[in-house]
């Protein structure tokens, strides 16, 4: 992965003394609670329902075991002992103090992190497929142009300032676990028809108020363009986007309102006047490159016959490899994840004893790595298949060997109103709700794949416009209601779920999805998935049972939640 | 007006910023809007001074392109701290239309977004009046590095390293 020169250690380390300094002055009252704000959101530090909340980048996902390390001693040092992964594959502290936020971030760029640009109105972190570099069906590995595009995008001058937040997801497989095409610009690495690789980009995706998938700009961009290109992207939406409604300032918006080809036009004419000084040339990229080289694999790893005995002696490791772990390119390696969904803890939760755990289990087994997903999960990337059995024991010993990756318990949620004070309605509590209800293992297998996302307010942190199951908690006059959308999809074929009717009560999300899965069940042809099902018969089957015996009063009184 | 100019010091110039309904001195240099210059340039034309034109995030720099040469200085105007318009509006100046003379931040402009106007090609700031003008050259020495190539004529990093 990326390591820094000193020209990178010197700008995280001037951007800690100049954040220590515009704390300072925060402090002594020389800046205002309104100009303090956008200073310290563009370093991901919130003022949070009952403490401020620190989000520290994780560039697309990839972390060194020493930064794991770091994370546990700050999780110790300046907060309650854990950690939160979030949607951008970053990492959230929930209880740091104010004062003390700029001792927390000279740790973190001891260890080469940092928080810039994780929150503000500029861009953000980067994201990525979590199978970079390890998955077969990649065209490229999309890593060496996310790196090259953080830097690029780091205080870059023009657009620091921009109508709202900003963010790139980058794949570079035929499978999209990225999410792309709901990202602010989503990139694809795809082959033309004369073999070679570069871009095709999508731009004005996003969630929130006016969930929309993004649109096609540009079928394919050659690699050298890529920077002008995003740059034509971010002057035609930084001067032409709109800055007086919150609501309608994302680059969707723009894209809307202007409508797909008109803004195309836009980004192509700004773009052939800019693109021949900023190209980017094949030695910087195979420069870049140069940091993301394979592991020295066993090249005999395969040769390893102790994995077939401990499946076929272990039925619970058995389970753990088929629902945990995924192929590799390379024969006699395999993807394992660790799961931060354990039953009975919020999704994305991480203790400080479990960070250092995973940070030594890193070092045996993963090449010293470890990378954090979109779903809110770890994963290593490069386990020797004879490494797997001690792998799973550590895990387990640790709570972090839950086989459910994939399963309808395996959901993202965003903090909710547990801490967010955005947040209309608690997340954490329905998930605990849906572990409880869903706790036998066989029937979530035998469910297949399920994705439920659920998000505690309109800003769609927990992705539920995307959910083939989506849960959105709303408020009605300080009641919290839950919204129930089937349908959704944060893959190749990204869609906005479809809401089933009027919110349900706090109590009776869980029921609900039982009775959705019971449609489902008894609707489903052979192996069919969940989406699938949904896409073919449509909402109304579920919406029927959903409803069914609650009276059309109590219906008629939620409906405008 | 009371600036950090192009040397990076601390200084009083005679530059004003006109309504466009206020008197027109008969000399010094004065700021009018596009609005103004637009009603009223024969006169302003005419005039011994020197000229500046305001020029605001929505400012359609295409019509105003032609002209650029009669003015000394362009006033970037930022309504508010966190308005990035002007930023592009100043790259755009400095590199698509050549703009030489002087470009000058006024507004709501900070100690926290100085540095970044300069590496636009913005020369001079007019700060909030309230603010320490000593205190925001500060700014300017934050940092010693950069990522990017931008109109201060930064060499990306990425060419530095090679």
């Amino acid at each position: 992965m990326y390591r820094y020169d000193h020209f990178d250690q010197i700008i995280v380390n001037e951007r800690v003394q100049q954040f220590r300094d515009q704390t300072r002055r925060f402090l002594a009252g020389e800046l205002s609670d309104d100009e303090f704000r956008p200073l310290r959101l563009r370093n991901g530090l919130y003022i949070q329902r009952y403490a401020p909340m620190l989000r520290v980048a994780v560039p697309y996902g990839l972390l060194r075991s020493e930064q794991v390390r770091m994370f546990a001693h700050i999780a110790r040092r300046y907060d309650r002992n854990y950690g939160h992964f979030s949607t951008r594959q970053n990492i959230q502290y929930n209880w740091p103090k104010l004062e003390e936020v700029p001792d927390i971030l000279e740790h973190l760029a001891s260890v080469q992190m940092h928080a810039i640009q994780t929150s503000g109105n500029c861009v953000r972190n980067i994201t990525a497929d979590h199978l970079a570099g390890v998955a077969a069906d990649e065209v490229e590995d999309p890593r060496p142009y996310c790196e090259i595009m953080r830097q690029w995008s780091t205080f870059h001058p023009e657009f620091n300032w921009l109508p709202r937040k900003f963010k790139i997801g980058v794949s570079g497989a035929a499978t999209d676990r990225a999410a792309v095409q709901w990202h602010d610009i989503g990139l694809y690495l795809v082959r033309n028809s004369q073999g070679e690789v570069g871009f095709k980009v999508l731009v004005g995706g996003g969630m929130g108020r006016m969930p929309m998938v993004a649109v096609v700009v540009r079928e394919f961009l050659e690699k050298k363009h890529l920077l002008s290109y995003i740059e034509a992207i971010l002057r035609i939406y930084n001067l032409e986007g709109r800055r007086d409604n919150i609501h309608r300032a994302r680059i969707k918006v723009l894209v809307k309102s202007l409508g797909a080809e008109k803004f195309r036009e836009k980004v192509e004419a700004e773009w052939l006047r800019t693109r021949d000084g900023l190209i980017l040339r094949d030695q910087e990229i195979e420069w870049m490159k140069s940091y993301f080289q394979p592991p020295a694999y066993d090249r005999s790893a395969a040769d390893d016959k102790t994995l077939e005995r401990h499946i076929a002696a272990d039925p619970a490791f058995a389970t753990w490899i088929k629902r945990n772990t995924r192929p590799h390119k390379v024969e006699g390696y395999r993807v394992a994840f660790v799961s931060l969904k354990a039953p009975g803890v919020a999704p994305g939760d991480i203790t400080a004893e479990q960070l250092d755990a995973v940070a030594d289990m890193a070092d045996k087994y993963n090449f010293g790595e470890v990378r954090s997903t979109h779903d809110q999960n770890l994963l290593f990337s490069d386990v020797h298949q004879a490494h797997l059995y001690a792998l799973w024991n550590e895990l387990k010993r640790h709570d972090l060997a839950t086989p459910n990756i994939g399963t309808l318990t395996d959901m993202i949620c965003c903090p909710g109103l547990d801490f967010c004070s955005l947040a209309n309605a608690s997340s954490i509590s329905i998930a605990k709700q849906i572990n409880e209800r869903f706790a036998d293992l066989d029937y979530l297998y035998d469910l297949g794949e399920i994705q439920l996302k659920m998000s505690g307010c309109m800003n769609a942190c927990g992705h539920h416009h995307a959910g083939h199951i989506g849960i959105l908690g709303v408020d009605k006059d300080g009641v919290e209601f839950y919204q129930i959308q089937l349908g959704g999809s944060a893959g190749n074929d990204a869609a906005e779920g479809d809401r089933i009717g009027p919110a349900l009560a706090k109590g009776e999300v869980a029921a609900a999805i039982a009775k959705i899965l019971e449609v489902f069940v008894e609707q489903r042809e052979g192996e069919e998935l969940f989406l699938d099902c949904v896409r073919r018969i449509g909402i109304e089957p579920f919406k029927a049972r959903v409803y069914a015996g609650v009276e059309s009063k109590k219906v008629r009184a939620y409906a405008h939640n | 007006m009371r600036i950090i100019d192009k040397a990076l010091q601390v200084t009083e110039d005679d530059w004003q910023l006109l309504d466009d309904d206020g008197d027109l001195p008969d000399d010094g240099g004065v700021i009018v809007s596009v609005a103004r210059w637009q009603k009223e340039r024969e006169a302003l034309s005419a005039r011994e001074g020197r000229l500046g034109l305001k020029i605001a995030g929505d400012t359609p720099l295409e019509t105003i392109a032609p002209d650029l040469g009669r003015f000394a200085l362009l006033a970037l105007e930022f309504p508010k701290f966190v308005d990035g318009r002007c930023f592009s509006q100043a790259r755009l100046l400095r590199g698509r239309y050549g703009y030489r003379g002087e470009l000058r931040a006024v507004g709501d402009v900070v100690r926290d977004t100085i540095d970044f106007m300069r590496r636009c090609g913005i020369d001079s700031y007019a700060l909030r009046p309230d603010k320490n003008a000593e205190d925001a050259l500060e700014a300017f020495r934050e940092f010693s590095v950069r990522y990017q190539g931008a109109a201060d004529g930064a060499v990306p990093i990425y060419r530095q390293r090679r």
